[in-house]
């Protein structure tokens, strides 16, 4: 309709997602995407495994001629949202009021700093391409790499530097790595991928302080232990970016509080992607899922839910993620908090096995190391509230 | 409408089999085969949900 404009903020996979759908779904509003970055929308995922090893070009998800004139984007990069006023439907950017009938936050996550890191050259966190670039240039055989975290992305990391040719150490503060994520059991499991693959892991390990002259030097543990590092990699979690939101009026608690629609408090206003927490009905739980799919899947609701709110339609939906290390694949989905996990297929000493996690007589959850066939079969079982017998038969299927 | 899967993208995370078991399958070779080539604009939303929700951008719906 005339005069009606759908503003998208954050121009990544939730943001490009939005703007997607919103065309697809018939609107003819104008449509404005405006991102921090000054890169069109690219894919994060490898920015931690292949593109950290080889001389891999970004992939982005679309030219810029395709969102110009296909999708007939008013695009705005290296432009940052600085205040939202959703009495007056407007948001700021670059200084310039832009005026919104709906609005689709989708302003992501940032790397979380340790605290009290200085400003040394070869010391980084990994969010963004830039950063990549850096790490990238910094790795190398022979390199001594200290990576700080052992989740997800810092084992990524950790196992493409290997790959690189680098000395790799990493440090983790937990008894052991992943234990929120997947549980201990679990975590322990896929932490023994490092040990077979000779990295050294260290649990239970707090960094004391980050030395050098200008560039970094060495990392020195509480313990007293001091590690030689000619790069040192901040791997400790992310932050939802919801900044420039403070004071707007909208809820912010560990990112932007939404409703079962993703609705942010404000008429046409919803949030997609990291930073929305939202009340997932298949659970019964709020969630903030930090997962690739997620902010695929929530970035065409929100769009679709803020120019139809008359039809808007929850967020239901299985977590799913995946994490690549040392050229195996970890895939996980649903919820890992259960009274009971199971290894049904294969071994945990080895390269593949399949876990199911158990919430009473439910299957609440899954994890697969190199399982591709059946562990999106258990999403769906999971997905349709499956028994604990369902999934025990679906994994003996194979 | 038509769906392709390029299957030297397709790593087989098989969200597309996830979304619509009875579609898409990830097969022994750990890539995602189709099921049925049959669609009706019924299937639209699912099969446009797999498509925006592949981590390889391996599928694309024609038509
Ligand atoms: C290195 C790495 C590896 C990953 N690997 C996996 C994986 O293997 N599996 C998996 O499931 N998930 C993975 N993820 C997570 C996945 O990439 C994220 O879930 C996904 O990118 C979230 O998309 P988003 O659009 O919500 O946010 P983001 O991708 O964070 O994008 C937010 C965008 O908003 C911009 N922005 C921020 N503030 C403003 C502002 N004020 N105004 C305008 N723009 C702003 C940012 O610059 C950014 O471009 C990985 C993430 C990283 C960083």
């Amino acid at each position: 309709m005339p005069g009606e404009r759908l503003v998208v903020v954050g121009a990544s996979l939730a943001g490009l997602r939005a703007v997607e759908a919103a065309r697809r779904a018939g609107y003819d509003g104008e449509i404005t995407l405006v991102g921090a970055e000054e890169h069109l929308p690219y894919d994060r995922p490898p920015l931690s495994k292949e593109f950290l090893t080889g001389e891999v070009e970004p992939n982005y998800f679309r030219d810029e001629e395709s969102l110009r004139t296909e999708l007939e984007v008013d695009l705005r990069l290296g432009t940052a949202a600085s205040e939202l006023r959703p009495a007056e439907r407007t948001v700021v950017t670059g200084g310039v009021e832009l005026a919104y009938t709906g609005l689709v936050i989708a302003t992501g996550a940032r790397a979380r700093e340790l605290p009290g890191t200085p400003a040394l050259d070869g010391v980084y966190t990994l969010r963004e391409l830039d950063d990549a670039r850096r790490i990238r240039a910094a790795l190398g055989p022979g390199v001594r790499a200290v990576v700080v975290g052992a989740g997800f992305i810092g084992s990524e990391i950790a196992s493409s530097a290997r790959a690189a040719g680098a000395e790799v150490t990493v440090l983790e503060a937990a008894p052991v790595p992943l234990a929120g994520a997947v549980g201990e059991q679990m975590g322990a499991a896929c932490a023994g991928l490092h040990e077979r693959n000779g990295t050294d892991v260290r649990c239970r390990a707090t960094v004391a302080a980050i030395e050098g002259a200008g560039a970094v030097e060495s990392v020195v543990l509480d313990d007293g232990t001091r590690l030689p590092a000619d790069v040192v990699i901040v791997g400790i979690g992310a932050v939802p970016e919801t900044r420039w939101l403070e004071g707007s009026g909208v809820i912010l608690d560990d990112g932007v509080v939404c409703d079962e629609t993703l609705n942010a408090g404000f008429p046409g206003v919803y949030a997609a992607g990291d930073l929305a927490r939202w009340p997932n009905p298949l659970f019964g739980e709020t969630m903030r899922l930090e997962h690739w799919t997620t902010a695929a899947e929530q970035g065409g609701l929100a769009a679709r839910n803020a120019i139809h709110p008359e039809q808007a339609r929850p967020c239901a939906t299985v977590p799913y993620f995946w994490s690549d290390w040392y050229g195996s694949r970890i895939q996980f989905v649903g919820v890992p908090t259960a009274d009971e996990v199971r290894v049904v297929a294969g071994d945990v000493a080895s390269d593949s096995f399949l876990a199911l996690y158990r919430r009473g007589d439910h299957v609440s959850g899954a994890l697969g190391l190199n399982q591709r066939r059946p562990v999106m079969k258990l999403r769906a079982l999971i997905g349709k509230h499956g028994t604990w017998q369902d999934a025990l038969d679906v994994a003996a299927a194979g | 409408m038509r769906m392709h899967i390029d299957t030297d993208v397709c790593t087989g995370h098989g969200v597309c089999e996830g979304i619509r078991p009875d579609v898409f399958e990830v097969g022994d070779d750990g890539v995602v085969h189709l099921l049925t080539e049959e669609f009706t604009e019924d299937d639209r939303q699912d099969l446009e949900d797999a498509v925006d929700q592949c981590p390889t951008q391996a599928l694309r719906l024609e038509g």
